[in-house]
């Protein structure tokens, strides 16, 4: 059992006892992956060109699914770099389409699943 | 502590203070006939500063219920009060507000539905939230409006329940209608009604998400959970109607309200405020050799399921009297009644005093004394919908297997 | 209020592997919203993409607590919940987030109502100009010319002027944003949060499923939008009107870039013909002259 108060309502009575009480309850938490690895749906891949980037974050500002993180002072010329993760990237292009140096391609992403088969690494 | 006062007042006027009572914080509400004197009450309490609660004043029953719900799901007990047209352009968010497992308390003055329009009693209305997850209740007087919304308070908030609840006053007959009604002292209801308990509240921080997709399996297991809380609501009511008699001197631990049962051959078995004029239809009967009692549905939803067959399965008949038809089929109640009876009785319902047509006891007396004169000559019968009307019998679909006039 | 992208919050406020289309804008749209409000919002969603983009449970795929509530409901839920977080002393922004369906038309009497009653929230309506979440049906927000699935010959009405709408309820914010310009929306959210009372701001949202165009471009179709006049950034503080950049210096007609340009990239408009685009032209005209108008009357032209 939790009490959720604050100063103000402890002062004027006005508590909500929150107890879930081992019901089932409509209710979801944040995290990723709620509709899966959507990296699945990717038909195209973004791969940043670090010698081109010049870590304006335009890419990380843009992307829609929010799987580009940028990494402080780890470009060639010691810019920030965007890292994309592609477990759940959906391939949209959003971040290449935007960037103002076109230091992001989009591959066809089959040239990477042949690729990861040969290495016997199913994950696309 | 101080002391209850008797007070006469209208249902609607009993209501209203039933939740100023029980502290309510946030009423969201929207005009309609017969229910707004109690929407005009509790604005009039928070404007003489006897009730510190916030009033919106919605555009729309559909908003009035969303708005009472956004308070509740922010963690404060929130009320609102409805009527016929007005409950069904709630009816989405009933679903919603009971899916989303928040304690909120509606009063629900009963009203035909149009067209034409009618503002007069019917059970058209309630009766239509019978699957939604609500609780719902049925007064028969105006004491019992208060003490019903009050107990709601308690019973919606328990965490063996965690779902909404109505209750119910007959439109004009109770809510305008002025009788003596005991008022509590403060004190003792804040005993009674401990603090707000709810199962979560929406408030920033955990970012968690209320009704997003699930997989159909989960669906229905919320819906399982849902009924299990039904279940649980038969025991939780019985046990704050009895802790009510303690604090108040009034027993409510029974959901089904017997008058005269255990001797009785025949039951007269109905909900709402013509039941009391069933009592001395009841007594007039019994005046004239025929041993009647009546069975009063004081909940609706939990069903009460063992209370009803405890009282009425051994019985020769079972009249049941319907504010309200399933057009095409008969009265709820009937059906509702016939099932849980597995029409073991007699069966007869009477739908009857629809849109508001004046039912007095002479009237019960009337069609009672009919259907027991079927019984008597045909042995058991199965008659779904005798229609009472003006003083007559009309057969109706689905049509009797005995000739009924 | 200036906005330096790289100090934005680097928390997700929208969780990858959520549910939104590839090139969604509302997601996008989303991020902003955290990244203005941070961890004091409430956001009440009405079914719509939003209801969708949130995944499966158990999960979730937005960084802040979710009320997912019925259609028509959005504006009246909030103003209940606003109403109880203030009365317990938390501190809270509630935000509605709400589609153009959603707002235009199901939601609109609960949205003026609130407005009406000055109700303390941020109303976001996120304009992708058509029932996108049911299969692109037209709206009161689809503009003229364009193609749904409900107007397969392309709509014959012209979009309702909702910034204006609201903007005659007389309450203290209104402001029209794009999801082509993030330190804008962001800056108006900002604002918008610091004021008290009824505050409403327009996402114009470019919706690559429904519009048909390239993923790719959703950002760059909403700049389009913006830089041909087509979709106008603005707000109205205490009802006095102001342009914000770039479409404060695209009042005169010469600077703005062709029409075209935006459209040809759409299949939604694909069938134009050119009275079509005229009338496309028309309608851009006359929301030009209001907003000139309205400037001149203040002394600001």
């Amino acid at each position: 059992m939790a009490v959720s108060e604050s100063e103000e309502s402890r002062k004027r009575g006005v508590v909500a006892v929150v107890e879930p009480a081992g019901h089932k309850l409509p209710l979801s938490m944040a995290g990723p992956g709620a509709m899966g690895k959507t990296g699945y749906w990717r038909t195209q891949r973004p791969v940043v060109n670090t010698e081109k980037c010049t870590g304006c974050y335009l890419c990380w500002l843009y992307c829609p699914d929010n799987v580009i993180e940028m990494v402080p002072g780890k470009g060639p010329r010691g810019q920030d770099i965007p890292v994309i993760d592609y477990d759940y990237c959906k391939g949209c292009g959003v971040c290449a389409a935007v960037c103002p140096v076109k230091a992001i391609d989009m591959v066809d992403e089959s040239k990477f699943l042949a690729k990861e088969k040969e290495e016997g690494d199913g994950n696309a | 502590m101080g002391m209850p006062k008797l007070l006469a007042m209208r249902g609607n006027e009993a209501v209203a203070y039933a939740a100023k009572y029980a502290r309510v914080e946030v009423v969201a509400a929207y005009p309609i006939t017969p229910q707004t004197i109690i929407v005009e009450k509790i604005d009039e309490l928070i404007s003489k500063g006897e009730m510190d609660a916030e009033m919106i004043h919605v555009e729309s029953e559909h908003s009035a219920l969303a708005a009472t719900y956004g308070a509740a799901i922010g963690g404060v007990r929130a009320f609102t009060a409805t009527s016929s047209h007005g409950l069904m352009y709630m009816y989405e968010v009933l679903w919603w507000t009971a899916g989303s497992r928040i304690p909120v308390v509606m009063a629900v003055v009963t009203r035909a539905m149009g067209p034409p329009w009618n503002i007069h009693v019917s059970h058209e209305d309630i009766l239509a939230t019978r699957d939604t997850g609500w609780l719902v209740s049925m007064a028969e007087n105006n004491q019992e409006a208060f003490d019903l919304t009050l107990q709601m308070f308690r019973i919606t908030e328990d965490p063996r329940v965690y779902l909404p609840g109505i209750v119910g006053l007959d439109g004009f007959i109770l809510s305008h209608t002025v009788e003596p009604v005991e008022l509590p002292d403060q004190e003792t209801v804040d005993e009674f009604l401990p603090p707000r308990r709810q199962p979560y509240v929406m408030e920033p921080g955990e970012p968690k998400a209320m009704g997003n997709l699930v997989p159909d399996e989960y669906f229905e297991e919320l819906r399982m959970d849902m009924q299990q809380s039904m279940e649980n609501a038969v025991k939780v009511i019985r046990e704050v109607g009895k802790e009510y008699a303690k604090y108040f001197g009034r027993d409510y631990s029974d959901l089904v309200e017997c008058y005269k049962c255990s001797d009785a051959d025949y039951i007269v078995a109905g909900t709402g405020s013509w039941m009391g004029d069933a009592k001395i239809a009841a007594d007039k009967l019994r005046e004239k050799g025929y041993r009647v009692g009546v069975m009063r549905l004081r909940w609706i939803r939990p069903f009460p399921w063992s209370d009803v067959r405890e009282a009425a399965m051994s019985k020769r008949a079972v009249i049941v009297m319907d504010r309200s038809l399933s057009t095409g089929h008969a009265g709820p109640l009937f059906l509702e009644l016939s099932s849980a009876l597995e029409a073991k009785p007699s069966m007869i319902g009477v739908p009857a005093g629809i849109g508001g047509v004046d039912i007095s006891y002479e009237d019960i007396e009337r069609f009672t004394e009919k259907a027991i004169q079927l019984v008597e000559e045909h042995g058991r019968v199965y008659i779904p919908a005798m229609w009472y009307h003006l003083g007559k019998i009309f057969p109706t679909y689905p049509s009797s297997h005995v000739k009924l006039d | 209020m200036a906005v330096n992208i790289k100090k934005l919050p680097k928390k997700p406020y929208v969780m990858p592997g959520h549910a939104a289309c590839p090139g969604c804008p509302e997601s996008m749209g989303f991020k902003y919203l955290g990244m203005a409000l941070g961890d004091k919002a409430v956001v009440v969603i009405p079914a719509g993409c939003s209801s969708v983009i949130q995944g499966l449970w158990p999960r979730q795929g937005f960084g802040l607590p979710i009320l997912n509530i019925v259609f028509a409901a959005a504006a009246s839920t909030a103003s209940g919940l606003a109403r109880a977080l203030k009365r317990r002393g938390v501190d809270a922004q509630v935000v509605v987030w709400a589609g153009d369906g959603g707002t235009a038309d199901i939601g609109f009497q609960a949205l003026s109502a609130a407005a009406e009653r000055g109700e303390d929230i941020i109303y976001i309506c996120v304009d992708n100009e058509a029932y996108m979440n049911t299969g692109i049906q037209r709206s009161g927000l689809t503009p003229y010319g364009a193609w749904t699935t409900t107007t397969h010959t392309g709509k014959r009405q012209f979009k309702k002027p909702l910034p204006q709408i609201v903007a005659a309820h007389r309450v203290p914010y209104v402001a029209t944003t794009s999801v082509g310009y993030p330190w804008d929306f962001i800056a108006k959210l900002k604002k918008a949060a610091s004021i008290r009372g009824f505050k409403y701001i327009h996402l114009h949202a470019p919706c690559p499923v429904g519009w048909r165009f390239d993923p790719s471009l959703t950002a760059k179709i909403a700049q389009l939008a913006v830089e041909t006049g087509a979709w106008i950034l603005y707000e109205y503080e205490n009802g006095k009107l102001r342009l914000n950049p770039p479409s404060n210096r695209l009042i005169d007609p010469e600077k703005r870039k062709p029409v075209e340009e935006y459209l040809k990239l759409q299949g939604r408009f694909r069938h134009l013909k050119p009275e079509d685009v005229e009338m496309i032209k028309k309608e851009i005209e006359t929301n030009w002259e209001e907003i000139t108008r309205a400037l001149k009357i203040q002394g600001d032209l």
